[in-house]
């Protein structure tokens, strides 16, 4: 095949990870790990319509130590995607571009992602009377 | 003039009238979620270890019911516009591809559909 003889742009693993590449592909991680969770909002939803024995399973699964597990991942997975999301606003009505900016935002949202993490399972637990 | 090159011109691709419309749907979807997600998880925070009873009853007002069913139309919406993406992306197998949009199509159309109904239900038990 002739097309065997063209250039190959590099491969990935040549280059050095940076805040920005990971991050961006972070990014869609969390928002293919978010549609896949779509699937918990929605069986929480059904079961809660379905009536209190349905809810009852629903809430024994989302609290076992897999379901918990899984939802703090979750939980990560939103805030980040949402704290990364706006900062793609932000480059979409142009703002931020410049090379110190994009690291300094990439780092706060990371930070953001976490502690907003944090802070929604300590008040749940809170909520919860510290069971 | 046209830009077009002579191979496109033979094979008749162009334009397919797209234009920037995912694009332009996608960031609308993603500016409705920021208000949506945030008011979401501040209610689930609060809903923590709640009964059937809590839950049924906070679902069950009308303005609840209406911002969960606009976060579950955007959310489905958003998350097929990403994923719609990602296959094109990844998956270079003009049938697998096929078959990995329409599944994902149908999956976002089903969930969405299946969580706007129970919120119904919710609403006019």
């Amino acid at each position: 095949m002739s097309s065997s003889n063209r250039p190959l742009s590099p491969h990935m693993q040549v280059y050095r990870p940076q805040i920005t590449s990971m991050l961006s592909i972070l990014h869609r991680i969390t928002g293919v790990a978010l549609a896949v969770g779509t699937l918990l909002l929605v069986y929480w939803l059904a079961a809660a319509a379905s009536g209190p024995a349905a809810f009852a399973d629903a809430q024994a699964l989302i609290g076992s130590i897999i379901g918990r597990l899984l939802l703090f991942g979750w939980t990560f997975a939103l805030f980040y995607h949402l704290c990364n999301g706006i900062r793609h606003l932000f480059w979409d009505a142009g703002y931020g571009f410049e090379i110190e900016t994009v690291s300094r935002t990439g780092w706060l949202v990371l930070a953001a992602g976490l502690a907003l993490t944090v802070i929604s399972w300590v008040l749940g637990y809170t909520m919860m009377g510290g069971a | 003039m046209s830009l077009r090159s002579p191979l496109g011109r033979v094979r008749g691709l162009g334009s397919a009238k797209d234009g920037t419309g995912h694009w332009w749907a996608q960031r609308l979807t993603a500016l409705a979620l920021i208000p949506l997600t945030v008011w979401f998880c501040v209610a689930v925070v609060s809903l923590s270890g709640a009964d059937h009873a809590a839950v049924a009853a906070w679902a069950g007002s009308p303005l609840v019911a209406g911002l969960l069913i606009l976060l579950i139309a955007a959310t489905f919406y958003h998350a097929y516009l990403g994923v719609q993406v990602v296959i094109e992306d990844y998956v270079h197998s003009e049938m697998f591809k096929i078959a990995g949009l329409l599944l994902a199509k149908a999956a976002a159309i089903v969930l969405a559909l299946t969580g706007i109904l129970s919120v119904l239900l919710l609403l006019f038990r």
